[in-house]
């Protein structure tokens, strides 16, 4: 065999080790691919049944009259009108607490806090927070704000408490949203002779707000689902009239009255609803569910929205 | 190795420097700013910069060149204070701005970087409008007066040779604008509170050929008004641009001198070895 032969058979040989070494490598990265669709198919499937069940069954329940009733003890009279009163109230409460505590301790941590034993201290805390089970809060906030602050099994009560229970998760994502911004940005400013604050409020802060406020409203998404902690600080089941108004025709025109005022919201209704014997009441459950399911998919779109909308034109 | 100068006075004129070593030039017309015995340590424990003495002589340009790691960015950053920003550094000796000791503790950083500007590496100009990027040196500033700002800007985007390609667009986002445009930004931004000195830190080296030429050519424009001072890490950059060059290798400063002598009668071994391209 020529010398010239000899190479030729020698390249095809490697050449066909190379190309089954290749097929059997593509041939594990094609069944993974396939693998995590299937598994991706099945869960979104199982998930979208459960929605697409719950909203045949409550769907034709979804009458104005069903929004604008209280509960009843006939169930085609029944309506969550307390319920998402209720729950828009606490949320309310929740917002206005959580945001401004939990965007504080975020810039507080990630941009004012020395390096040391303690912030990882309270680092480690905050993210266990976020992971301790929801009636725990519960648990804190009846002993807390209904015992020993006196605020009664309000609505300011629950408000502050799933405050609490998302104020982990606002802290984080801050932090997150903040640590995104590159560092060449921070000191561009700080080259400019702005002080720490300045540099904070006129840059990082603006250009982080879209990944901030998809935090809080993830966080505010969670909260309207939550039962097991407000059921622990005492939501009524059955409640036949509104908290007070909040705005008045006369002087001062705001009371504040609705903050000690009992209530419930859409999953205790809902609760409320499957625990009865009567079937017809379970319709009336799932048209609760299809209510609160929409409220939470509306959030999440206004969180992806806006991010969208601070994101554009900032790239970096 | 020299006994590191833990006390920092604060007295009314630099020091006569007692330091004579051939190949630092010190007779220097002139000097904006002048460094005296100063080291410098990163996290407490990485010697950075060793006992370096020189005057930057005023409304010129002083290039900073030398092998990668040499410390030249970290000598520039000392200049405007930016090691402050992390834990654990530390500064020993004295950086003289005019008659005020810099590195002093009782020496606000803000204060010596609104007299000493700078301009990075990568272009970095802030995700927000052409003229709010140029304002907010003002405005850190508490300026709030519309018409002085205005003034200020156009001033500024002048200096930087970007008036004419940005004046009908000020309100557009600075990111619109190209690489070498924004980097003319950021100079702009750097200028627009009449600095008395602007550090440059390798400010071309995110840039094409063309876009570099025209920062080279607003650099010698710029020096009629301001003092420069800039790290480059082309020896023909320094070589184009620089009226003095001071050569820095392992943290210390090898040579300082007038760029025409100090590139054609080096008098340094190892600054003879960089130019001519045997360490790099």
């Amino acid at each position: 065999m020529s010398q010239a032969q000899n190479r030729q058979a020698l390249t095809d040989f490697n050449l066909k080790e190379l190309r089954t070494n290749i097929e059997r490598r593509q041939l594990i990265s094609g069944a993974f691919a396939i693998l995590g669709l299937i598994i991706i198919l099945v869960a979104t499937f199982i998930l979208l049944g459960l929605i697409f069940q719950m909203m045949t069954q409550g769907i034709p329940r979804l009458t104005p009259q069903f929004f604008l009733s209280f509960p009843s003890r006939n169930p085609e009279e029944a309506g969550i009108l307390s319920a998402w009163v209720g729950s828009a109230l606490v949320m309310l409460v929740t917002a206005i607490a959580a945001i401004p505590l939990g965007v504080a301790s975020g810039i507080y941590l990630e941009e004012y806090a020395r390096k040391g034993w303690l912030a990882d201290l309270i680092e480690i805390n905050v993210t266990n927070l976020a992971g301790v089970p929801s009636i725990v809060y519960g648990l804190l906030a009846l002993g807390l704000f209904v015992g020993k602050l006196n605020l009664g099994q309000s609505v300011l009560s629950a408000g502050l408490t799933l405050a609490l229970l998302i104020l982990p998760v606002v802290i984080v994502t801050t932090r997150e949203a903040l640590r995104a911004i590159p560092n060449i940005l921070r000191e561009a400013a700080y080259a400019l002779g702005a002080s720490k604050w300045q540099m904070i409020s006129d840059h990082i802060l603006p250009y982080s707000v879209g990944s901030i406020l998809t935090g809080i409203i993830i966080g505010l998404s969670r909260a309207i689902g939550e039962t097991a902690p407000v059921i622990t600080i005492g939501a009524l089941t059955f409640i036949a009239f509104l908290p007070d108004s909040p705005f008045k025709g006369d002087f001062p025109f705001i009371s504040f009255e609705w903050l000690k005022a009992p209530f419930t919201v859409m999953p205790i209704q809902m609760f409320n609803w499957v625990s009865r014997p009567e079937p017809e009441f379970e319709i009336n459950a799932a048209a609760a569910g299809t209510v609160l399911i929409f409220m939470t998919l509306s959030m999440n779109a206004i969180a992806i929205y806006l991010r969208y909308y601070f994101r554009k034109g900032i790239k970096w | 190795m020299v006994e590191p100068r833990s006390q920092l006075s604060e007295a009314q004129s630099p020091p006569e420097s007692t330091f004579s070593d051939p190949a630092i030039a010190m007779n220097i017309p002139n000097p904006k700013a002048e460094t005296s015995n100063l080291n410098f340590y990163y996290g407490g424990t990485a010697h950075a910069i060793k006992n370096v003495n020189f005057k930057i002589p005023e409304n010129q340009v002083t290039a900073l060149i030398g092998p990668s790691g040499c410390g030249k960015t970290t000598l520039l950053r000392c200049f405007n204070r930016m090691h402050d920003l992390y834990p654990g550094n530390r500064y020993e000796g004295e950086i003289w701005l005019d008659s005020v000791n810099i590195l002093s503790h009782r020496v606000d950083p803000i204060e010596v970087r609104m007299r000493v500007s700078m301009v990075f590496q990568k272009p970095n100009p802030f995700p927000k409008t052409i003229y709010e990027n140029v304002a907010y040196g003002l405005r850190v500033r508490g300026e709030k007066k519309r018409s002085i700002i205005d003034e200020k800007v156009e001033k500024a985007l002048r200096g930087a040779a970007l008036w004419e390609e940005a004046k009908d667009r000020l309100n557009d986002l600075a990111y619109n604008l190209s690489g070498g445009q924004q980097q003319r930004l950021c100079i702009a931004r750097a200028l627009s509170a009449d600095p008395e000195i602007v550090l440059f830190d390798e400010p071309t080296s995110a840039l094409d050929p063309i876009a570099t030429a025209s920062i080279e050519e607003l650099m010698s424009e710029l020096r009629k008004k301001v003092t420069i001072l800039i790290v480059t890490h082309s020896m023909q950059q320094a070589a184009r641009i620089s009226d003095y060059t001071a050569f820095m290798y392992l943290g210390e400063l090898m040579e300082f001198n007038e760029t025409e002598v100090m590139f054609n009668r080096p008098s340094n071994k190892r600054t003879q070895d960089y130019l001519g391209g045997r360490i790099g």
